[in-house]
């Protein structure tokens, strides 16, 4: 079951680290992000977009996140004297690692309730992503406060549970030095994607604002509506 | 010309022998309780001592216990960080007292005892009684195929391999990762460091019959090496800076390797 939970862990952690990457193509441009939204349902395969495609692959990610989450479970304190004794231990010790180890809990669980949300609605609507399309859901939807939410709890999250990984499950040969170039690597990547993600939101909700009036209306890159 | 950092060392100029510039009062708060006295409420009582050079906190206790205070509690044999009985919380932090500095603490010092532990009375508590629970669960100790025949010459171990059991040897069960260890503190039940590292310890050495298989039946669970959520306590708290991280991740790997397949 730990190997179940890791596995489900790291790919559930560096999938969001790529499903940042993508997000993020809208700093690139309207057409960056269209491309890779129609990539991911096939256009550039099938020569058109099977939105079911991406729903499949929501309602894989969606099962991973149940069986990491009923794993997760395990781990946590369940009586009151568990609670208590965690606590008081981590105040007394102020050990980094262990501190980090309640963050892991708390932001996983605030996930439980979050982030189907967000699963539900790309289950439900996946041919509903583009420049547009998504910036409209972020403003006129009213979804940029949960996204903003959740981008904090996914990515300490992910960077915190990938460290944990490789101190779990890798012998290191010096593993004072190791563990401490890992612990800032594990910040410089939760700062990074925190950047990321905070910049692509920015531009969704200003595009959403500008676009406020046009809801509803799909983006079409310039290059296919002059096409003949 | 700036000094060689290196020559430095040789000059005598450490922390033993670097003048103090000013004897700095301490104050000690020290947990009291006798557990055997119904009548005596758990609290801290107040002891004030000059610093001197060099001074540890197994020097300042033992001038607490012999100027002020005979009735303090607190275990010491070796006095050089050898048998590990002096372990207990400084500063709320887990760690050998002979082995601390007074000058690496701020002039006021908190002992408490560890938590997890029997408690004997005031900084004393009996890891030994949770140590041996812990080596009978695990059968930690060398299971041979036949009974060894004490007057013949022992089959050679390759040095290396010597040198790694011995690594592991250095343990000296003072109880500060169980202390300094959170799953520990929630569950009663797990192992701790302490007790992966005695597992790694004998699945190393050539003598022992014992295979993973075996192995897995008293690590390979919630209460073993599967409970151990990382948080890596042990490892940083280890009074002997045994490599408590690598050994658990090892075994970790080989216990799922073992319930997989």
């Amino acid at each position: 079951m730990d190997v179940l939970q890791s596995v489900t862990g790291l790919f559930l952690g560096l999938f969001m680290w790529l499903h940042m990457f993508f997000v993020a193509t809208i700093l690139l441009g309207h057409d960056a992000f269209w491309t890779v939204a129609r990539f991911f349902e096939g256009y550039f395969f099938f020569g058109r977009s099977l939105p079911w495609l991406v729903s499949l692959f929501v309602a894989a990610v969606s099962a991973m996140l149940v069986v990491h989450a009923w794993l997760a479970l395990r781990k946590f304190p369940a009586q009151w004297k568990q609670h208590a004794a965690f606590w008081r231990h981590m105040g007394r010790l102020r050990h980094g690692d262990t501190t980090l180890w309640l963050v892991q809990v708390l932001t996983g669980f605030a996930m439980f309730f979050l982030a189907p949300v967000h699963l539900y609605l790309m289950l439900t609507h996946p041919e509903l992503i583009g420049p547009y399309e998504s910036a409209d859901r972020v403003w006129s939807g009213r979804m940029w406060p949960l996204y903003l939410v959740l981008l904090f709890l996914v990515e300490l999250h992910a960077g915190v549970g990938l460290y944990r990984l490789a101190v779990k499950w890798v012998a290191f040969r010096d593993p004072r030095r190791s563990l401490r170039i890992l612990g800032r690597l594990k910040w410089a990547f939760t700062v990074f994607f925190l950047v990321l993600g905070l910049l692509s939101l920015a531009a969704y909700i200003k595009l959403g604002i500008e676009h406020a009036d046009r809801v509803g209306e799909p983006y079409i890159p310039a290059w296919i509506k002059t096409a003949p | 010309m700036a000094l060689d950092p290196g020559l430095r060392r040789g000059d005598g100029d450490n922390e033993y022998s670097r003048p103090m510039v000013m004897n700095r009062a301490l104050s000690f708060q020290v947990f009291r309780h006798n557990p055997r006295d119904p009548a005596d409420a758990p609290r801290t009582q107040e002891y004030s001592l000059d610093e001197t050079p060099g001074m540890t906190l197994f020097i300042a206790l033992t001038r607490i216990r012999e100027e002020q205070d005979p009735s303090l509690n607190f275990d010491f044999v070796c006095r050089a960080g050898v048998c590990g009985s002096c372990a207990m919380v400084i500063n709320s932090r887990p760690g050998l007292a002979c082995r601390t500095l007074t000058a690496g603490l701020p002039e006021s010092i908190h002992l408490f005892p560890l938590p997890g532990f029997e408690l004997i009375g005031d900084l004393s508590v009996n890891t030994g009684k949770w140590m041996r629970a812990m080596s009978e669960r695990l059968r930690a100790w060398l299971h041979f195929e036949a009974e060894p025949d004490v007057d013949a010459l022992e089959a050679p171990m390759p040095p290396e391999l010597a040198e790694q059991v011995y690594e592991l040897d250095r343990c000296t069960e003072c109880g500060c990762c169980v202390a300094g260890c959170g799953t520990a503190q929630m569950r009663a039940d797990f192992v701790g460091a302490v007790g992966m590292n005695k597992i790694a310890r004998f699945r190393l050495d050539p003598r022992d019959v014992r295979g993973d298989a075996d192995f897995y039946e008293v690590v390979g669970d919630d209460s073993g090496v599967f409970g151990c959520m990382s948080l890596l306590g042990c490892h940083d708290l280890c009074p002997k800076r045994l490599p408590l991280q690598t050994q658990i991740a090892y075994l970790r790997r080989s216990m799922a390797r073992q319930g997989l397949w």
